[in-house]
C-alpha cells in the first residue's frame, strides 16, 4: 500500500493504462503542461508526451465529439470535461451520439470512452461550478456512470472505466481531491457495477455516493453513540448498479436511507428506492428516507452551501429522527 | 469575400471513372425515388430526408475514396451510405422497419451505418458529426494509417457551433479530415442566406480557420469527382483539413412532410434544369459513350432497385427481441445485477 491523495490517485489510474495500452489517449483542456486545473493528472504530460497527454481548445463538443469519433476507429480515449457543469455545453454529444449510436447501429460500433469530469460542491464555486450531475448520466441509457469516495477507488475504478468496451462518465467529487488513504500498489483494476459495504449494522442501511460516503460513514459512528448500529454501503457504480448489494442490506436491517449530494428531484436514491419498494417491501420496517440537497441551486458562500448539502450532522439526525 | 464557383477542371476523367459515376448516380436516384414511392403506398413509416438532386456529391466523393477511408454524414445520408457500398436490399428494410434491415430496426431512415464498407454513420443531431469525423480522422492520424474522413453537412450546419469547433480543432490538429457542406440553399424551410452573415455559408468561412475557400458546382459529378480527389489526397498526404462547399438543390422538401412551397416556381426550374443525373448523361453521350451503353446502367440500376425493394418488402417485421440488444459491447440491456 502507498498513500496516495485522490487527485494522485486519478494520475497514477491514467498513467497506469496509459502504460499499459498505447492506444490510451488523454485529451482535455489545460491537461498537458499544466497538469489539470485540479492537478488531478499532473505528470502525465512530461511521461507520455504531447501527443498522447493532448491539450484542447475550450470546445466541449469537440472534445467529446473527437473522442467519440477516436474510439469509433481504435483508440481508447480518456476525455477531460473540467467542470461537470460543462457537460451541459455538450449535452447533445454525450447523450444523443456518444451514448445511442452503438444501439443504433445494431453494435456495428464501440465507444470505449471515459469522460472524467470535476463534479459536486464543497467548494464555495456557486451554482454553475458546483453541481452534482451524476444522475443527468444516470438517466441516458448507453452511459455507465462510476463515482469513486476514496483514493483506492478513484485508481481501480478509473482503470476499469478505461479498459471497459463502452461509454463511462466517470465523476471525481472535487471536495474529496486533497483526501489521502491507501492505495494497492502494482497494477489495480476494480470492477464496474460492485456496490461495496464499508460498515455493517444491525439497524439500518446508509447507501451514499461519492463525498457522501465519508459524511455517511461519520455519521453512523455518531449514531453508534446513541446505539443505533447503522451499515454503509458505498454504491461506486450507479450503472451498472449493485442492486444484489443493496437490496441483501436492506432486508438485514430493515431500514433504508440514502445520501445523496445532488438536489432532491430524479436523484439515484429515488431510483434505488423505488427498487426497494418494489422488490422488498415486505422486509422493510419503517420508511425509506432520502437525504439531499434541497432543490436548489447550490448558493456560494460557505454557510448556505454548507447548510445546503448534506452534512454529518444532518444524516446524524435525519437517521436518528426516523429511527426513534 | 464572396467568390463565384471555381470553373469545372478540364475534362480528364477517364471513362471507366465517369461510366462508374454515373451508376453510382443513377442508382442513387432510382433507390430514393423508390422509397418515396413507398412512402406514398404508406411502407415507410417515420420521417425521411431526400437527397435527390444532390447525387453528384456522394457519387464524387464515393469513388474518389479508399474503401477504408470513413464517411460521416447526416439524416439526408441514404446516398452517402450506399454510394460505400452498402446493401440496398438492407436500407431499404431499414426504412421499412424490417427485420432484414440494416440496423434491425433499431435506427431507420435517418442513421443508416454500414461500418464495414466505412460508412460511419449518419447523424440526426445538426453538427454533431463534424467533430465525430475529425475524432476518426485523429485517429487515423495517430495509427499512422492513411485514412482520411469525409464529412458531410447540409449549410445550416455552418451556423451551429459543431461545425466552427470542428473546423479549429482539425486545423489546430491538422486532421486528415474533408469537411463538404452540401449546400443545397435552404436551412429546412428558410433560405440559408436569409439567416447567414455571409453569402456561402462555409466558403466565406473558411478565410477564419486559415483554409481556402473552395466553392464548387455541387451537381457536376466530374468537378466533384475531382474536388475531392484533390482533397481527399491533400489530406493522406498530411496536408490538413479541407472545406469544400458544393452548390447543390434538392429537388423535394426538407423531409416527407415538406412540400416545399415556399420555393419559387423559377428558382426550381432554373435547378431542375441542371439536374446531376440528367447532365451527366448527356456529357456521357457527347464524350462518345453509346446510348445503348448508357441505357444498359439505367436499366441495371432500375433491376437493383426492384431486387433490393422486393427482398425488403419481403422481410418479416423487426423482432420484438432487438428492443433490448445492443446497448452495451456484451450485447445486451443490462443496468444492473
Amino acid at each position: 500500500m502507498a498513500e496516495l491523495s485522490f487527485r494522485e490517485a486519478i494520475a497514477a489510474g491514467i498513467a497506469q493504462e496509459m502504460e499499459r495500452d498505447p492506444m490510451v489517449y488523454f485529451i482535455g483542456e489545460d491537461v498537458g503542461a499544466a497538469g489539470g486545473v485540479f492537478k488531478a493528472t499532473v505528470g502525465l504530460f512530461e511521461r507520455f508526451g504531447a501527443e498522447r497527454v493532448r491539450d484542447t481548445p475550450i470546445s466541449e463538443q469537440a472534445i467529446i465529439g473527437a473522442a467519440m469519433g477516436a474510439a469509433m476507429t481504435g483508440l481508447r480515449p480518456i476525455a477531460e470535461i473540467m467542470f461537470s457543469d460543462f457537460l451541459a455545453t455538450c449535452w447533445d454529444m454525450i447523450a444523443n451520439q456518444v451514448a445511442k449510436t452503438r444501439y443504433m447501429t445494431d453494435g456495428q460500433v464501440s465507444i470505449p470512452l471515459v469522460i472524467r469530469t470535476a463534479n459536486g460542491g464543497g467548494t464555495r464555486f456557486g451554482a454553475q461550478h458546483s453541481q452534482s450531475l451524476e444522475n443527468w448520466a444516470m438517466a441516458v441509457p448507453g452511459l455507465k456512470v462510476v463515482a469513486p469516495s476514496t483514493p483506492a477507488d478513484a485508481k481501480g475504478l478509473l482503470a476499469a472505466a478505461i479498459r471497459d468496451p463502452d461509454p463511462v462518465v466517470f465523476f471525481e467529487q472535487k471536495s474529496l481531491y486533497g483526501v489521502k488513504g491507501d492505495v494497492p500498489e502494482g497494477e489495480h483494476v476494480e470492477r464496474l457495477g460492485e456496490a461495496k459495504v464499508l460498515r455493517d449494522g444491525a439497524h439500518c442501511t446508509i447507501v451514499a455516493l461519492a463525498a457522501m460516503v465519508p459524511r455517511a460513514l461519520a455519521a453512523a459512528q455518531k449514531l453508534a453513540a446513541d446505539g443505533i448500529d447503522a451499515t454503509v454501503v458505498d454504491v461506486r457504480s450507479l450503472v451498472p448498479l449493485d442492486t444484489r448489494t443493496i437490496l441483501r442490506e436492506v432486508v438485514k436491517t430493515g431500514r433504508l436511507f440514502t445520501v445523496e449530494e445532488n438536489p432532491r428531484l430524479c436523484g439515484w436514491g429515488a431510483e434505488v428506492a423505488s427498487i426497494v419498494a418494489d422488490e422488498c417491501f415486505d422486509e422493510l420496517d419503517g420508511p425509506i428516507v432520502r437525504i439531499t440537497t434541497p432543490h436548489v441551486p447550490l448558493p456560494a458562500a460557505d454557510v448556505l452551501e454548507d447548510a445546503a448539502m448534506p452534512s454529518v450532522e444532518r444524516i446524524t439526525q435525519t437517521v436518528r429522527d426516523s429511527m426513534r | 469575400m464572396s467568390k463565384k464557383p471555381e470553373a469545372p477542371p478540364a475534362a480528364d476523367v477517364d471513362r471507366p471513372t465517369r461510366l462508374r459515376l454515373y451508376q453510382l448516380m443513377v442508382e442513387l436516384r432510382d433507390f430514393e425515388q423508390r422509397a418515396y414511392e413507398l412512402f406514398l403506398e404508406n411502407l415507410v413509416r417515420g420521417t425521411s430526408h431526400l437527397a435527390l438532386g444532390q447525387e453528384a456529391i456522394a457519387a464524387g466523393y464515393a469513388v474518389a475514396m479508399r474503401p477504408d477511408d470513413y464517411t460521416f454524414c447526416t439524416y439526408r445520408g441514404h446516398g452517402h451510405t450506399l454510394a460505400r457500398g452498402a446493401s440496398m436490399a438492407a436500407a431499404m428494410a431499414e426504412l421499412l422497419g424490417r427485420g432484414n434491415g440494416m440496423l434491425h430496426g433499431k435506427g431507420g431512415s435517418m442513421h443508416l451505418t454500414d461500418v464495414k464498407h466505412g460508412a460511419m454513420g449518419s447523424y440526426a443531431i445538426v453538427g454533431a458529426h463534424l467533430p465525430i469525423a475529425a475524432g476518426a480522422a485523429w485517429s487515423a492520424q495517430v495509427r499512422k494509417s492513411g485514412q482520411v474522413a469525409v464529412c458531410f453537412f447540409g449549410d445550416g450546419t455552418t451556423n451551429i457551433g459543431a461545425f466552427h469547433e470542428a473546423l479549429n480543432l482539425a486545423v489546430i490538429w491538422n486532421l486528415p479530415v474533408v469537411f463538404v457542406c452540401e449546400n443545397n440553399q435552404y436551412m429546412e424551410y428558410t433560405p440559408i442566406r436569409s439567416v447567414t452573415a455571409v453569402e456561402h455559408p462555409a466558403a466565406d468561412r473558411a478565410s477564419a480557420y486559415g483554409l481556402e475557400p473552395i466553392l464548387v458546382d455541387g451537381n457536376d459529378a466530374d468537378v466533384m469527382y475531382e474536388t475531392a480527389r484533390h482533397a481527399i489526397g491533400n489530406a493522406r498526404n498530411g496536408g490538413g483539413p479541407s472545406l469544400v462547399e458544393a452548390l447543390t438543390y434538392r429537388h423535394g422538401g426538407h423531409s416527407r412532410a415538406d412540400p416545399a412551397k415556399y420555393r419559387p416556381d423559377a428558382e426550381v426550374r432554373d435547378w431542375l434544369s441542371r439536374d446531376p443525373v440528367t447532365r451527366y448523361r448527356e456529357l456521357l453521350l457527347a464524350a462518345g459513350i453509346s446510348e445503348a451503353e448508357v441505357n444498359t446502367i439505367d436499366t441495371r440500376a432500375q433491376q437493383k432497385v426492384d431486387a433490393a425493394t422486393e427482398e425488403a418488402r419481403n422481410g418479416a417485421p423487426a423482432s420484438v427481441d432487438e428492443i433490448e440488444r445492443q446497448v452495451w459491447s456484451d450485447g445486451g440491456a443490462a443496468w444492473r445485477n
